[in-house]
């Protein structure tokens, strides 16, 4: 049963590793695509592990397995959140259809 | 007495991850190699984790936080089904933009778990905070450039029960 259950996760994350990376591909610019790849590939990735830990059974392996998927729920969107700061910092451009950036007023103030 | 308790504690990380019981046996290596880099991370980084002791161990804030867990993974998941929309429509229906949004929360450790928070919920990606309690937040959908009804939109849901836990 918990074959089963484990083999599913995986698919499933497999999926939304799949579509995260069709995001990363058609998003227009480095913000947008920071998002699907954070979001899906986070998700993915701790399905993935949970079905290993699943299949594996109680033992060192499932632990290994939900370590990891702690520390990658935790440090995932800390890295994105670093690489969104620094592609704003180092003048990568919004998409021209963006609607609103408040960020450009703080950085404007914060020079002047 | 921190740096104490986070060698205890990356210790114990290093254990569970490395494992050194074969065949019934300690391995001698494993365990003098993890006891040195818990050693080396407590000393170097006892200063970078949170200072709030006291969220540990209090059991209403253990509570809420397993409380938190499930309402977290919910947004999790409808994060992904949201940007998976978004990235396989055919005309891509993105309005992005970056918001400005207020929080309440005090603690450093609190806003870190916001951030995070909502770096993983649907649409939105924290690209930095400011001192005085403002985040900078990237949305896929803008629905509202006004820091209050952004904040609403955005930050509410979560702000409640980091309170609970963190403060």
């Amino acid at each position: 049963m918990s074959d089963i259950l484990g083999i599913f996760m995986i698919a499933v994350g497999i999926l939304f590793n799949l579509f995260g990376c069709i995001g990363l591909v058609r998003f227009p610019d480095v913000y947008n695509r920071l998002q699907a790849a954070t979001k899906c590939v986070t998700l993915g990735t701790v399905m993935l592990l949970v079905g290993v830990a699943l299949i594996a059974g109680v033992g060192p392996t499932a632990a290994k397995a939900i370590i990891c998927a702690v520390f990658v729920l935790v440090t995932s969107p800390t890295a994105a959140h670093a690489i969104a700061k620094g592609a704003y910092a180092s003048g990568v451009a919004l998409w021209e259809k963006t609607v609103v950036d408040k960020y450009a007023q703080q950085c404007a103030e914060a020079k002047s | 007495m921190r740096r104490l308790i986070y060698f205890v504690l990356t210790f114990v990380v290093w254990i569970l991850a490395a494992w050194p019981f074969v065949d019934g046996r300690l391995d001698l290596q494993v365990v003098v190699a993890g006891l040195l880099a818990s050693f080396l991370v407590a000393m170097l980084f006892h200063d970078i984790l949170p200072k709030e002791h006291h969220v540990f161990i209090s059991p209403t804030r253990v509570f809420w936080f397993l409380v938190y867990v499930p309402v977290f993974l919910y947004y999790v998941v409808r994060a992904n089904l949201d940007v998976v929309y978004r990235a396989l429509h055919p005309a891509m229906p993105i309005k992005p933009g970056i918001v400005k949004i207020k929080t309440n929360l005090k603690t450093d450790s609190a806003i870190t778990a916001l951030a995070n928070s909502i770096t993983l919920t649907p649409g939105t990606l924290t690209v930095d905070l400011t001192d005085d309690g403002y985040l900078y937040v990237h949305w896929i959908n803008v629905k509202s450039d006004d820091v209050e009804q952004a904040t609403q939109f955005i930050s509410r849901r979560f702000e409640w029960f980091l309170h609970k836990i963190f403060e």
